[in-house]
C-alpha cells in the first residue's frame, strides 16, 4: 500500500546547512528539562504511536516514537495508550482491534539509511474510530536532525487530529543563571536539543526572536549599561542594534521584522522608540512625562501594546503602530505589566501584582472591547514574562518553585500546566520562537 | 614554625617563578575574578605571624578592583526609599561633594548607575533604576557640573548589592551608584 503524500519536507532539508549551530557551543545536548503535566483536561484523546521500526539503528538520540508520545502528550489534549504490537507504516492493522483497546488513532512508522547516509523516517496515521486511513509522510534528514523529524510528525499527526497547525518543531529561548555566569539558550520546544547562543558574566535579559526565526534580539549589559544586540543564531554574528545614551532595552520585532520598537532613555525618561533592523531610522513614538516600555505588537502589526505609569503605577496601554493616541487596555489592579497578544489577536496575556505582593499571569479577552473578562491562569506568585506559542495554544511564562527559577507552560484556559524542570539552573525569559526555524 | 617556612618557600618559589615567565596579559589578569584578602599568614591561623612578615613584604595584598571609580563605593551610592526617586535629605552632602569634584574637573566623566529591589518585573524594574539614577544627574547638574559629564544607565534587578527576599536587603537594593569612567 503506498504512502500517500511521500514529500521530503524542505524546510528539514534546508536546515541541513544550519547543522554546524551544534559546533559552535560544547554543551550537553541533554535533557534540560523534563516535563511534568500538573493538571488534567476535560477531554484527552487516546492516541497509540507505536515504537518507529529500527529506530534504535540510528541512534540514542533517535527515540522516533517516544518524541512523538511525549509531545503528544505535553499538549494536554492527549493520552498515550502502550503499544506492544511491533507495526510500522506498512502494516494493516486491524481497527476493531484497536478500537477494542481504547485507541482513538493509531501512528507507526520506521526508520531506514538511505544510500547518501541520510535517514528516511516514515510514518502513518489511522482515525481508529472512523477505521480510516489518514495517509503519512517520508521526512530524509540527517542525524542531527532526527528530533527534528519526530517533532515535525508530532507536528503533523497533532494537525490532522485537531485541526490546528503544531509547535512541537518550533524553539524556545531563555535565560539561565548558574555561578554569576547567564547564559541566552535556544532549544526544542520540549526543551531538549540546548544550544548556547551568548554567554556572559553580565546579565542577558528580554530575548526577542525576529518572526523569520534567524534572529533574536536582546539586552545585554557586557557593557555596563542596557544595549540591545542583534544575534543571528545560526552564525553567532551579533550587531549592537541601539547603544545610545543611557539604557536601551525591552525590545519587540514587527511582525513584518522590518523594524523594532525599543524602550530607550536617550532623551532622559523611558520612552518607546521604532528602529528599523539595520539600526537606521531612529523615531521617538510616545511623548510622556511617564515611564513608556515593554512594547509588544499586535500579530496584524498596526497596534502596539505598552507599559506605562502615565496614570501612577504600571498599566497596560494601546496605540498606533506609528505612535498617536493612547488608550488605556487594564484597570483591574494597580500593577500591570508584560503585555503579549495572542496570535490571532484575541488575547492578551499579561503579569498582574494581586495583594499581598504576588505576580500572576492573567488573560484578557481582547475581543470585547477594552477590558473583557479577565483570568487569572496560575496559582503562583512569583510569575515573569508571558509568551505565546505560534499556534496559540500555550503561553510560556517563567515562574518560581521550590527556590528556583522554572519555566512553565499553560493552556489558555489555565487547566493543563507542565512545568520545564531545569537540573539545577534558574531559568527565566523565555520566549517562544515562531514556525519557522 | 616548619608549616610557616614551608608556605614561605612555596611564595618566594611562587615568586620568583611569576618573575621569570613571560609577561602576563593584563587583560587576562583584569578579568581574573578579583578576591578581597585580608593580610593573614599563609600557613594559616596557628602558623604565626612571622610568614606575614617576611623580608618581600608579600603579605602586603593590595585589594585591586575591576570595576572603575568604585573604589570609593560605600560613600558613593545613594538609597532610595520603596517605590521613590527622591534624593533623599542625607545624600545632599554626599551629592554635593561630588558635584563640587566633577564641577571642579571638567574633563572627568562619570556613569550613574541606578537599581531596584527584586520586586516586579525586570524591564519596569529597568526604567524605575534608570529614573533613580536620572534623579541624582538632575541634582548633580544643578549643582554645576556639565550634562555631558554624566551618564545615566540602569540595571533595574540584575545586579543586586544584598541577596536576599527581606526589607534589609531590599533597601540595600534600591540604589544608585556613581561610577567614574
Amino acid at each position: 500500500m503506498p504512502l500517500r503524500p511521500i514529500l521530503s519536507s524542505p524546510a528539514l532539508t534546508r536546515r541541513r546547512c544550519c547543522a554546524g549551530l551544534a559546533a559552535f557551543a560544547a554543551l550537553p545536548t541533554r535533557a534540560q528539562f523534563r516535563v511534568e503535566i500538573s493538571g488534567v483536561g476535560a477531554t484527552q484523546l487516546p492516541v497509540a504511536i507505536a515504537r518507529f521500526r529500527d529506530e534504535d539503528k540510528a541512534g540514542p538520540n533517535a527515540a522516533i516514537g517516544a518524541i512523538v508520545r511525549a509531545d503528544l502528550e505535553r499538549s494536554g489534549q492527549f493520552r498515550n495508550l502502550e503499544v506492544a504490537a511491533a507495526i510500522d507504516e506498512t502494516s494493516q492493522p486491524s481497527m476493531s482491534e484497536w478500537r477494542g483497546r481504547g485507541a482513538d488513532a493509531l501512528a507507526a512508522g520506521s526508520v531506514s539509511r538511505l544510500a547518501d547516509g541520510r535517514w528516511d523516517v516514515r510514518y502513518k496515521v489511522w482515525d481508529v474510530v472512523k477505521g480510516q486511513d489518514l495517509g503519512g509522510q517520508s521526512l530524509a534528514v540527517v542525524t542531527a536532525d532526527l528530533r527534528l523529524a519526530a517533532h515535525r510528525i508530532a507536528d503533523a499527526i497533532y494537525e490532522r487530529l485537531t485541526g490546528d497547525k503544531g509547535v512541537f518543531a518550533t524553539r524556545i529561548a531563555y535565560v539561565t543563571r548558574a555561578a554569576n555566569r547567564f547564559t541566552l539558550r535556544i532549544t526544542d520546544a520540549d526543551g531538549e536539543g540546548g544550544q548556547v547562543a551568548l554567554t556572559s558574566v553580565e546579565p542577558i535579559i528580554s530575548p526577542a526572536w525576529s518572526p523569520d526565526g534567524r534572529e533574536l534580539a536582546y539586552v545585554s549589559f557586557e557593557q555596563q549599561k542596557a544595549v540591545v544586540v542583534v544575534q543571528d543564531v545560526a552564525s553567532g554574528q551579533r550587531r549592537v542594534l541601539a547603544n545610545f545614551r543611557g539604557s536601551n532595552s525591552a525590545p519587540a520585532w514587527s511582525p513584518d521584522g522590518r523594524s523594532l520598537v525599543l524602550s530607550m532613555s536617550r532623551d532622559g525618561g523611558t520612552q518607546l522608540f521604532s528602529i528599523a533592523r539595520d539600526g537606521s531610522g531612529v523615531k521617538r513614538l510616545t511623548q510622556s512625562g511617564a515611564i513608556d516600555t515593554e512594547a509588544s505588537f499586535s500579530p496584524d502589526g498596526r497596534t502596539i501594546y505598552f507599559v506605562s505609569d502615565r496614570g501612577g503605577g504600571p498599566q497596560i496601554y494601546r496605540m498606533p503602530a506609528a505612535g498617536g493616541n493612547a488608550e488605556r487596555v487594564t484597570f483591574a489592579g494597580a500593577y500591570n505589566i508584560s503585555p503579549a497578544v495572542s496570535p490571532d489577536g484575541r488575547t492578551l496575556a499579561y503579569i498582574s501584582r494581586l495583594g499581598g505582593g504576588s505576580f500572576r499571569l492573567h488573560t484578557m479577552d481582547l475581543s470585547n472591547g477594552a477590558s473583557g473578562n479577565i483570568q487569572a491562569l496560575s496559582d503562583t506568585n512569583e510569575d515573569e514574562s508571558p509568551s505565546f506559542a505560534p499556534n496559540g495554544k500555550l503561553i510560556i511564562y517563567a515562574s518560581r518553585a521550590q527556590g528556583r527559577d522554572v519555566l512553565m507552560t499553560s493552556t489558555l484556559d489555565g487547566r493543563i500546566k507542565t512545568r520545564l524542570l531545569s537540573s539545577g539552573l534558574d531559568v527565566r525569559e523565555p520566549v517562544w520562537g515562531p514556525f519557522n526555524r | 614554625m616548619q608549616r610557616s617556612t614551608l608556605a614561605f618557600s612555596a611564595i618566594v618559589i611562587a615568586v620568583a617563578m611569576a618573575a621569570c615567565s613571560s609577561p602576563v596579559k593584563l587583560e587576562d589578569s583584569s578579568s581574573v575574578p578579583v578576591e578581597s584578602r585580608t593580610p593573614t599568614p599563609a600557613g594559616g591561623a596557628g602558623a604565626g605571624s612571622t610568614a606575614g612578615a617576611g623580608p618581600g613584604g608579600q603579605s602586603q595584598v593590595t585589594t585591586v578592583n575591576v570595576d572603575k571609580g568604585a573604589a570609593s563605593g560605600a560613600a558613593r551610592i545613594v538609597y532610595f526609599d520603596f517605590d521613590s526617586f527622591v534624593v533623599k535629605d542625607e545624600f545632599r552632602p554626599l551629592i554635593e561633594a561630588q558635584a563640587k569634584r566633577l564641577a571642579a574637573n571638567k574633563g572627568q566623566r562619570a556613569t550613574i548607575e541606578g537599581h531596584t529591589d527584586e520586586r516586579g518585573g525586570r524591564e519596569y524594574n529597568l526604567a524605575l533604576g534608570q529614573k533613580r539614577a536620572e534623579a541624582v544627574q538632575r541634582a548633580m547638574t544643578l549643582l554645576g557640573v556639565a550634562d555631558n559629564q554624566l551618564e545615566s544607565v540602569s540595571f533595574g534587578k540584575e545586579r543586586p548589592a544584598a541577596q536576599g527576599s527581606d526589607e534589609a536587603a531590599w533597601a540595600k537594593n534600591r540604589r544608585a551608584e556613581l561610577k567614574d569612567k
